[in-house]
């Protein structure tokens, strides 16, 4: 076992958002359909390479869209889901909102990467709503992306602020999604979620017993494959 | 039948009070901020709007908010920045907001202007915005039961318009103005031109004119020159 747990640490030292960012772009496929979510997520398109052939949905309309837009580029009538202005690339289209939300619910997506406030153990997400009785609740997107893409990568810190984990054996706050999530890409360790429970592919900075010292939930080593 | 309209305050004009109302737009992007200005002129009040947000910074919808004339918000985003107009009248119990989430909401909206009398969506199962919903598993996956959202009247913006009312847009600024142009039993398009029946190619028309009843031309408000706004 200890030979085997040594093998998943790839990093002597937990990774930061933009090398975090650099291992997701490298894991996508070459000719996806990805949709990055605001806020962390969208670093990843810093890392993507042009040999990758990716190409970015955005769901107020357009695929093909192209890098934050920066002076003389920048024009109120192409903006991103986060209504930050963008460019296009060649061979963009725009479509109007119930045919971008077709493209994501229809399965057309391959990749979708969400941020999260938790992850439950079979994959439930809860991204959007702290549930505090006082928080005016505002959804946009985030369940159509979480339910629609083929895959659903979430990108974020293992640890609150607190310190307690954000994988957990189930969703304290309101659910997103139900057993959407497939990948989790944390500072601490890349997880893999689905019904066979929390598998860990690959650790930075710990071993998983590490690891498994600060997540609640049961975790295995991901078989070689996956890694 | 299709009416070309001289000012926005004729446009707007018949919009009664407690009407239902579509605005196009996501963020401001497609918002027709001078057909919104022109129904917060001309009075109308108790209106439930339909938009993807509630509201951004000091025009527009959000000053529609302010003044207190929409009853109810259906939305999928209001809570921004800045939309204090609507963070206020919530807090203080003055506006009723009904969360979509932003699929649904255009799916609802697409399926009024379709006929269709409602749909079951993965979108939302399991969550609290599906509780009281109808529910069933459809090959093999838990889905929500939606019913169509219609409107009275529908404010949207687009580029051009031609001599029959098609409509061609600009960029991502089309998101949910052709939906709500079907959607609506009005539809009033703000545009930044008109040109001559024959002047579009049929290829290229996005909203046919069918669904559009009042066009009225606002200069320049479509492209970049509003980025600095």
């Amino acid at each position: 076992m200890s030979i085997q747990t040594a093998s998943l640490q790839t990093s002597d030292k937990p990774l930061g958002r933009d090398d975090l960012a650099r291992l997701v772009a490298r894991d996508i496929k070459p000719g996806s359909f990805v949709n990055l979510g605001i806020g962390q997520p969208t670093l990843v398109s810093n890392y993507l390479e042009p040999e990758q052939n990716i190409t970015l949905h955005t769901e107020n309309g357009m695929l093909g869209m192209g890098p934050v837009a920066e002076g003389d580029q920048i024009d109120g009538d192409l903006i991103n889901a986060g209504k930050i202005p963008v460019t296009e690339l060649p061979g963009a289209s725009y479509f109007h909102h119930a045919d971008s939300f077709a493209i994501m619910r229809g399965g057309h997506l391959d990749i979708c990467v969400l941020g999260a406030f938790q992850v439950s153990a079979t994959g439930d997400l809860a991204n959007w709503h702290t549930g505090a009785p006082d928080a005016i609740p505002a959804v946009g997107g985030a369940m159509d992306l979480a339910t629609g893409a083929k895959d659903v990568f979430v990108m974020m810190t293992l640890l609150t602020r607190d310190g307690a984990s954000k994988i957990v054996d189930a969703c304290t706050y309101p659910l997103t999604g139900v057993g959407c999530v497939t990948r989790v890409y944390t500072d601490k360790a890349v997880f893999l979620t689905g019904p066979d429970g929390v598998q860990v592919r690959e650790t930075f900075g710990c071993t998983l017993e590490e690891l498994q010292a600060l997540v609640p939930v049961p975790l295995t080593a991901a078989p070689a494959v996956e890694r | 039948m299709l009416t070309f309209i001289d000012t926005v305050g004729e446009a707007v004009a018949g919009i009664k009070d407690g009407s239902t109302v579509m605005i196009g737009g996501f963020g401001n992007a497609g918002q027709p901020f001078e057909l919104i200005d022109a129904l917060l002129d001309g009075g109308a009040t108790d209106l439930t709007v339909v938009n993807n947000n509630a509201g951004q910074g000091d025009q527009g919808l959000a000053l529609l908010i302010k003044e207190g004339r929409v009853r109810k918000m259906i939305c999928s985003f209001p809570r921004q920045s800045d939309s204090w107009h609507f963070d206020a009248k919530y807090k203080a119990g003055e506006i009723e907001l009904e969360l979509v989430p932003q699929g649904n909401l255009a799916e609802r909206i697409r399926a009024a202007g379709a006929g269709i009398g409602g749909f079951f969506t993965p979108t939302g199962y399991g969550t609290m915005l599906a509780e009281g919903k109808e529910t069933r598993i459809i090959d093999g996956r838990g889905q929500v039961f939606e019913t169509p959202i219609h409107a009275d009247v529908a404010l949207i913006k687009a580029l051009k318009a031609d001599g029959k009312g098609n409509l061609v847009y600009r960029k991502t600024a089309r998101n949910f103005g052709p939906i709500m142009a079907a959607a609506a039993k009005h539809t009033i398009a703000q545009v930044s031109e008109i040109v001559p029946t024959g002047g579009l190619d049929p290829e290229n028309v996005v909203t046919p004119g069918i669904y559009v009843n009042s066009i009225v031309r606002v200069a320049g408000t479509a492209g970049k020159t509003e980025q600095v706004a």
